[in-house]
């Protein structure tokens, strides 16, 4: 992927290149990928490799799980955690969290279900923004407590969750609709109920294993005409060959008939907003002078302050960055239940959202995470949900379950870290 | 700067180490640093009593004494923590005034905390250019930056690091002490006051910084070393300052000195070796 970090990548270039590409190459991989694992720089790989076992045992109990229906659904389902999960990362890289993302999303999503329906039918677009707006403002206000008055996040955002959620009922409930009102509009419905045509499905796929392979072979040609250290060809080929082989079955799935009575195919556009958070977002923690200070205050803040970074501005700007992430979780949310009722548990959803991203790798300490995380830890999540519930499980099983596989995720991570060299 | 370590070490004999703090004598400008007069209250506690120290570039001036006799307040001083309650810094001969760090930095004044600063989970390069990446159309320009931290890592001739791509948290205290010092030096810094830099350290490792203090004084930089390590400050250093309960009690080259004065100014703030070995060595 474009969004790993060179960091990674070098070390395996340091067994790598000691030995000249030839016949002993694949073994050098296999080699190096264990050399990693034991150092705990193993990446996703471990737990892309559980979702996969996942899936198989699913599939296996009910051959209902792979069918191309359930896995748009579960893409949907994922799509929440997702998106949430992101919200968290900007403040779990810091060493905060924020526990009212739940109700953020919530309220931004109630917002917006209200401007566009019932008296005001505002345009969608300004119902939109105004949703997000609000979000927004519920963001910074959070940043100001915890920076201006140095309160611990944990208890600001936890005084945020009862906050919002008396906000969400007053305003749900002040509609005179008896406590959920629901999606008219077509913009907000069709934001998950909607899909791409199927060849702008296979353009927008196509488009993004082209983009991230150019920028991954473009990196690699550039570093080495440097003679700086560069990836193997062999792993570069199959990085490549992965995204690809991922990028052809996504296609085929979204674009074949998953309708009962009339056709229905196409990549939701959820699935889309999904992607353009994951692109944007990691492309500023990855590629901009805010998102290498964010890793460096989520590191070392006084080493941060001393280098001349203004702390603050940046720790503000991961707040309002996770108080706006979730007010699109919102309307992929409101989407979803097609309407908001003042009984949603955004208690629960930020707590999935949480351990989407540590599921995923992202540490709670600070310093170590990245956007992708969130995306394999909701997958994992929405597959545990999903799994389950075709297999009749009720809620008791699905939370059974989701807390084993958030603590093995936390086990393999902490055994695989003491004994690596990383000191962290 | 125009000097040569040569003159320098002229001017400094002629400070001579028995000369009695705060004179008050004009700053030359030939100096690359000159505090005059410098004073430090926090309330009622004199940390700083008008002190006098001057530090001539390309050398290694070394700053001992006792726990608590001023020496970090003195450096902090120079570095922007806190403005000096009384009394002036003349930086080239010129009167200067440093409230932050981004002033002393501005000056080309660099400074190595002894707990170094980086963070841990970035890599070299990304530690070099914390807080100026370069970049180009606002991306970060990694590659430009990794080429100047290889070289300014050769120049150094810091070669025990595998890879600059390595996180901080990975490398010894030696190498996390070398990083700490070439993102000094690839500031262009004229002046690297240096904290403590052996601390913590193993022989080897210590042996690695103080060539790393020489090679830094060879291209011409002015250092302070606070040290509580005499062989450590008679193997690198080419001007001694003792500190006394916030006086500066002597300062002048090392030749003035030896390990029994230095340890006698340390434990009493003043010596009566201090003459003969000047004798002697004059």
């Amino acid at each position: 992927m474009t969004t790993e970090k060179v960091s990674e990548t070098q070390s395996s270039v340091d067994e790598g290149a000691s030995h000249p590409a030839g016949k002993s190459a694949s073994n050098n991989v296999i080699a190096l990928m264990m050399t990693r694992f034991r150092r705990g720089d193993s990446g996703m790989i471990p737990i892309v490799i559980g979702l996969f076992v996942m899936g198989i045992y699913f599939e296996t109990r009910s051959s209902a799980f792979l069918s191309v229906g359930n896995l748009t659904n579960l893409a949907i389902q994922a799509s929440i955690f997702v998106i949430l999960g992101m919200a968290e990362v900007w403040l779990l890289l810091l060493g905060e969290i924020d526990l009212s993302a739940g109700f953020t999303a919530g309220l931004g999503g109630a917002v917006a279900v209200i401007l566009v329906d019932l008296q005001f039918h505002w345009p969608w677009y300004a119902a939109l923004s105004t949703a997000l707006l609000v979000s927004v403002a519920v963001g910074a206000l959070w940043g100001l407590l915890v920076i201006g008055l140095r309160l611990p996040s944990f208890i600001v955002t936890l005084a945020g969750q009862f906050g919002l959620q008396g906000a969400l009922i007053w305003v749900v409930d002040s509609q005179g609709t008896g406590g959920t009102i629901s999606v008219h509009e077509t913009v907000l419905y069709n934001i998950v109920y909607g899909n791409l045509t199927p060849l702008f499905t296979w353009i927008f796929i196509v488009g993004t294993v082209a983009i991230m392979s150019f920028n991954m072979i473009r990196k690699n040609a550039r570093r080495s005409a440097q003679n700086l250290e560069s990836q193997p060809t062999l792993i570069l080929g199959m990085k490549v060959g992965g995204m690809l082989v991922a990028g052809v079955l996504a296609g085929w799935v979204f674009n074949s008939n998953r309708g009962t009575f009339t056709k229905l195919n196409g990549m939701p556009y959820a699935i889309v907003v999904v992607g353009v958070i994951l692109a944007a977002s990691t492309f500023i923690l990855n590629k901009t002078k805010p998102g290498r200070y964010l890793y460096a205050i989520g590191g070392n803040a006084e080493a941060a302050r001393r280098a001349g970074i203004a702390v603050d501005r940046y720790r503000m700007l991961a707040f309002v960055l996770t108080g706006l992430t979730s007010g699109i979780a919102g309307l992929v949310y409101v989407s979803q239940l097609n309407g908001i009722s003042d009984g949603i548990q955004g208690g629960t959803l930020v707590l999935y959202a949480v351990a989407s991203a540590v599921i995923g790798g992202t540490s709670l300490f600070g310093g170590r995470g990245k956007m992708m995380h969130a995306l394999i830890g909701g997958f994992v999540i929405a597959t545990i949900y999903n799994g389950l519930a075709l297999l009749q499980f009720g809620s008791a099983q699905q939370y059974i379950a989701t807390a084993l596989v958030l603590l093995a995720a936390v086990t393999i991570d902490s055994l695989a870290r003491r004994g690596s060299t990383i000191v962290k | 700067m125009d000097d040569t370590p040569e003159n320098n070490g002229h001017t400094g004999s002629e400070v001579g180490p028995t000369e009695p703090a705060g004179s008050g004598v004009a700053p030359s400008a030939s100096m690359l640093l000159s505090l005059r007069g410098i004073t430090k209250s926090f309330g009622a506690v004199q940390a700083l009593q008008h002190v006098d120290l001057d530090v001539p570039a390309g050398q290694v001036t070394a700053l001992i004494g006792d726990n608590g006799a001023g020496k970090s307040t003195l450096i902090k001083t120079v570095a922007g923590i806190w403005a000096p309650t009384s009394g002036s810094v003349y930086w080239k001969g010129k009167e200067v005034h440093i409230h932050t760090p981004r002033d002393a930095a501005h000056l080309g004044i660099a400074t190595v905390y002894q707990d170094l600063a980086l963070c841990d989970n970035l890599d070299i390069v990304e530690n070099m250019y914390l807080g100026r990446e370069e970049t180009k159309v606002g991306v970060l320009d990694e590659i430009t930056m990794e080429l100047a931290t290889k070289k300014t890592l050769k120049d150094l001739s810091v070669s025990t690091v595998k890879s600059v791509r390595q996180v901080v948290g990975s490398l010894s205290g030696g190498q996390r002490q070398a990083v700490a010092v070439a993102r000094a030096v690839m500031r262009e810094s004229e002046l690297v006051i240096l904290d403590e830099p052996t601390a913590a350290l193993g022989v080897s490792q210590t042996a690695q910084v103080l060539d790393l203090i020489r090679t830094l004084s060879g291209r011409g930089i002015a250092v302070i070393v606070i040290s509580h390590n005499l062989n450590d400050v008679f193997a690198v250093a080419d001007r001694i300052a003792v500190m006394y309960l916030g006086n500066l009690v002597s300062h002048g080259p090392i030749a003035n000195y030896d390990r029994n004065s230095a340890v006698e100014m340390i434990t009493t703030g003043r010596s009566d070796r201090v003459p003969s070995s000047l004798a002697s060595s004059n």
